[in-house]
């Protein structure tokens, strides 16, 4: 019996983007992403990896090509849509951006605060999700007294309380020491078994290996490719772009 | 409720800074002092107009210039009956002698009529509007009645003056704009500073899903707040000076002067100035925040 088709939620299709009149640090990028999967983008530093992610989590706006969204076109979404969208993406940046006055709580419940969750509704998933991350002795701390592998949660706990549909994470694992790495990576897996896509940036080779169902995608130059044919599972292209053959 | 302008608990603790941290408030206080001072200056003149105006503008005043001192009471009678007469005057005041006297007294001395010096008799008439715009008809009619009568009207030797504390509350009312301007700008400036210092919290909001309102509210509520308290605090010292300057004022015993009071309707203006500067502050800061954050993607 043939599997069902899954939904795409993300579809980038020639998409190039420019910072200013510079040379192009992504070009032709085209790639579709499926409801519920795991990817990994990988590629050496300078690839373009962190620029693709913020035209997916709606940071930056591509200078060509389409990309949709939970089947819209985001490219030419008027402005005073763009929060509904980023209500649905989920973002563990790669420095964490915690606010720094702010308790662990407190940032963890920026989110649901923005959404306009009443305040008496917000204790209880903030505190599952700090116990979740296993911070529950350190709710009231401030980032600056958090260590690395804490902030990091607390990142993660900020970008996952809104059950977000896409979670991006930018080198995740950067910061952290390989247990918590791997503990990171426990989490991400957790949370994708629940549904949540994930397309986590890494250049860490060992965090490819853990996750056996991941699909990969290597950013070179600012273009997607598969030179050495090495990866597995790359992610299908999107229907109308053109497909590129790894080089087998 | 939540109004729209207001920001919770937890929202306002996004921002770090305490209220009435930082200068603006008391940039805004001395702006406040300004406005006010400037705006009592226009109420005040603006009063002060209207009583020159209002009481003596429609006045003329009828000298009936005859050297024969029977000739002079005769022609004074037939103005003052001539007056009666007409349609529109509304009241005839004949100057008692004693006051002619006393006004001349600086000039010719006390002896005045005794030694000789004609002094001329007159009637103060207070006309309608209707028949002050119709003026040469009430002087034909008095001339007719006596030939030696000259009709003075107050509007012509006022209008200088009126001229004068005319431009002035244009002039009070022009630097109550420039403060207010003056005002806006300072917000403007702080409120692009405040973004400034809290952009990465504001693009960590913005990819979070937040709108530009929600944003906006956290600014607009703190500037208020300074505006507010900066403007209680100008608004007390004005009013300090101002009472102090009318005690002065008092204190020359000048009519003119005397006449530039405040009104109770003035006093209440300048309780609301306080309040209008937090609106206004509280409205510039909303729009100088949507603007930016419009910028931003």
């Amino acid at each position: 019996m043939a599997a069902p088709m899954a939904t795409t939620i993300a579809q980038f299709e020639n998409v190039g983007l420019r910072y200013g009149t510079g040379a192009e640090t992504l070009s032709d990028v085209s790639f579709s992403l499926d409801g519920g999967g795991f990817y990994f983008l990988t590629g050496p530093s300078g690839a373009g990896k962190t620029s693709l992610l913020k035209l997916l989590y709606l940071a930056l706006r591509p200078s060509r090509g389409l990309i949709r969204l939970f089947d819209e076109d985001v490219v030419t979404l008027p402005r005073d849509r763009l929060p509904g969208f980023r209500r649905r993406i989920g973002v563990v940046f790669q420095d964490f951006r915690l606010v720094p006055h702010l308790s662990a709580f407190d940032n963890i419940a920026l989110p649901l605060r923005v959404a306009g969750v009443e305040e008496e509704e917000l204790a209880t998933p903030v505190n599952e999700m700090l116990a979740w991350v296993g911070l529950s002795d350190r709710a009231s701390a401030r980032p600056a007294t958090l260590s690395g592998g804490e902030q990091q949660r607390v990142a993660i706990a900020r970008a996952v309380i809104g059950r977000p549909e896409i979670l991006i994470a930018d080198e995740p694992t950067g910061n952290v020491d390989p247990e918590m790495a791997a503990r990171l990576l426990h989490l991400f897996d957790a949370l994708n078994k629940l549904g949540t896509t994930l397309v986590v940036a890494t250049h860490d080779i060992h965090l490819l290996s853990r996750v056996s169902a991941a699909q990969m995608m290597r950013l070179e130059g600012g273009r997607l490719s598969d030179p050495t044919g090495a990866l597995r599972n790359p992610p299908r292209e999107s229907q109308s772009g053109r497909r590129r053959k790894p080089n087998a | 409720m939540k109004l729209p302008f207001a920001a919770s608990p937890a929202e306002r603790r996004l921002l770090t800074e305490g209220r009435l941290s930082g200068p603006m408030p008391w940039v805004i206080a001395i702006m406040m002092f300004l406005t006010v001072l400037a705006a009592a200056g226009g109420l005040a003149l603006n009063h002060a107009a209207r009583n020159v105006t209002g009481s003596i503008a429609q006045r003329i005043t009828v000298q009936i210039v005859e050297a024969n001192p029977d000739l002079r009471e005769q022609q004074t009678r037939a103005a003052i009956t001539a007056l009666r007469g007409l349609d529109g005057v509304r009241e005839i005041v004949r100057v008692p002698d004693a006051e002619i006297d006393a006004l001349i007294e600086p000039w010719i001395g006390a002896a005045g009529d005794e030694e000789g010096i004609p002094v001329p008799t007159m009637i103060d008439a207070d006309l309608t509007e209707e028949a002050h715009a119709r003026l040469e008809l009430v002087e034909e009619a008095v001339i007719a009645a006596a030939p030696s009568a000259r009709v003075d009207d107050h509007a012509q030797f006022l209008a200088p003056l009126a001229g004068l504390i005319g431009s002035l509350t244009w002039l009070a009312l022009a630097l109550v704009l420039l403060t207010a301007s003056a005002l806006a700008a300072s917000v403007i400036l702080a409120v692009r500073a405040a973004l400034n210092t809290h952009r990465a919290t504001i693009e960590v909001l913005h990819l979070m899903g937040a709108t530009d309102v929600q944003i906006a509210r956290l600014f607009q509520r703190r500037i208020a707040l300074d505006a507010l308290l900066g403007g209680i605090v100008g608004f007390l010292c004005a009013i300090i000076v101002l009472l102090l300057l009318g005690q002065r004022i008092g204190a020359v015993g000048s009519e003119l002067l005397g006449s530039a009071r405040l009104p109770l309707t003035a006093w209440f203006i300048l309780a609301l100035l306080p309040i209008v500067g937090a609106v206004m502050s509280t409205l510039v800061a909303r729009f100088t925040v949507i603007g930016v954050l419009r910028k931003m993607l």
